[in-house]
């Protein structure tokens, strides 16, 4: 399950002052917003933004680990790996179904997908080339993904709070599973162990990304922090992540891919070196290795699944109507 | 595309017998039987219920929250409806 900072969100919203502070108030007491509750348009206009983000996330997620289903090691891992990319076309739906109690379709949502208008985690434009990508997309990718929607399982929204607490029930066993993986390959042939270190070389950088830009750099996060959307700004969440996980990777025996990487005692955090974020704006842009592909998947699933969905409604229709028929005579 | 859309459908799972059924979320789907099969797949893959519910959003009916007011404020002002208004002697023991 894969959330990622708010990319491209604008909070501006033109209610008159008594309003805006009516509304601060709730939240500042706490109160939860329900859909039918009033709203500043600017907050139900973020919400809808980064819950649809997220739930592309969700929808793109599963394809380079869906990759990987009829090629996993074991019938363990295959049974495992299938059980969690199903999870997260789950957390794909119930992530729509709680954007659609503001007011927008799901038609209109998976439109703005396939059309490109929409963003997804900047994490899933990269390929899954081993057997070893697969453990460190379970470990890093959703272990940082877990530390971005526990603090959201308090959003002030409450459609999306209730979707986060399933998610986040469901999420440990990603990581878990993840992680057994890393630990079996590192523990193993050398070649094995060598897999794993490539693997965690190449997802550690762009997972440090999916917590989104610099609080310095990220120009909606104070709005979406006094709308209680956002418990924690990106770089807070980013430093979590790494300490929680600096000490997971010499558990396995694995070196992590930054040389300025070293505790802090002062902080009593661990320091790194500098994220490259020209290649995460190349990526969000659509310039990563993937977009395309990730892309042309989603459409051409769409596309091609177009005469099910026809079919389905065609069915219910006539059924219905033999049913009006039935009841006529 | 000139698609019609999926209708909405509001999800009740009873977690065990004991229990009512409770809402946990909407799905879409074109009937009912393939909701009831859809919210088995979307709401129920640890073992979360006993019993599920689907029924069409377009069928609920709902009070209107712009009401609240009205509808719900006589209730708040009862205070006769709760145990606690009336004074008994201590000397009588828990009632």
């Amino acid at each position: 399950m894969y959330s990622q900072g708010l990319i491209g969100a604008d909070g501006a919203t033109h209610e008159d002052a008594a309003f805006l502070e009516a509304f601060q108030a709730r939240i500042d007491a706490e109160l939860k917003i329900e859909p039918n509750d009033p709203m500043p348009a600017g907050y139900r206009k973020t919400l809808v933004r980064q819950i649809a983000q997220h739930a592309h996330s969700e929808i793109v997620g599963m394809l380079p680990e869906g990759n990987w289903i009829t090629r996993a090691p074991t019938l363990r891992r295959k049974a495992a790996l299938l059980a969690k990319v199903q999870d997260e076309g789950g957390h794909g739906l119930y992530l729509y179904s709680a954007a659609e109690t503001l007011g927008v379709s799901r038609e209109e949502l998976v439109d703005q997908l396939l059309s490109g208008k929409a963003k997804y985690s900047s994490i899933f434009n990269y390929p899954a080339i081993t057997w070893a990508d697969i453990g460190t997309i379970g470990w890093l990718v959703d272990g940082a993904a877990i530390m971005n929607q526990i603090p959201l399982c308090r959003c002030s929204f409450g459609p999306y709070a209730r979707a986060m607490i399933r998610v986040c029930k469901e999420e440990s066993f990603h990581q878990r599973q993840g992680y057994e993986i890393m630990l079996t390959l590192s523990r193993g042939s050398e070649e094995q162990k060598a897999m794993a270190q490539d693997a965690l070389n190449r997802w550690w950088w762009p997972s440090l990304m999916m917590f989104g830009p610099h609080d310095a750099d990220s120009t909606h996060s104070d709005q979406s922090m006094a709308w209680k959307i956002k418990r924690f700004t990106n770089d807070e969440l980013r430093q979590k992540f790494i300490d929680a996980t600096v000490p997971q990777a010499e558990f396995l025996g694995l070196t992590m891919p930054d040389p300025d990487m070293k505790w802090n005692e002062e902080k009593g955090g661990y320091d790194h070196g500098e994220i490259d974020w020209d290649e995460f704006w190349r990526v969000v842009k659509g310039d990563g290795i993937c977009n395309r592909d990730r892309m042309k998947a989603r459409r051409k699933a769409h596309d091609d699944n177009a005469w099910v969905r026809e079919a389905a409604l065609a069915y219910a229709d006539k059924a219905a109507a033999r049913e009006t028929a039935v009841a006529a005579e | 595309m000139t698609e019609k859309n999926t209708p909405l459908w509001e999800v009740f799972i009873r977690a065990r017998n004991g229990l009512s059924h409770k809402h946990v979320g909407s799905l879409h789907a074109v009937d009912s039987e393939m909701a009831l099969q859809a919210a088995r797949d979307v709401y129920t893959r640890r073992g979360e219920g006993q019993s599920v519910w689907v029924v069409r959003s377009s069928d609920i009916v709902a009070s209107d929250p712009s009401e609240k007011e009205v509808m719900f404020e006589p209730t708040g002002s009862k205070i006769y409806r709760h145990p606690t208004f009336y004074d008994i002697p201590e000397d009588v023991g828990h009632m």
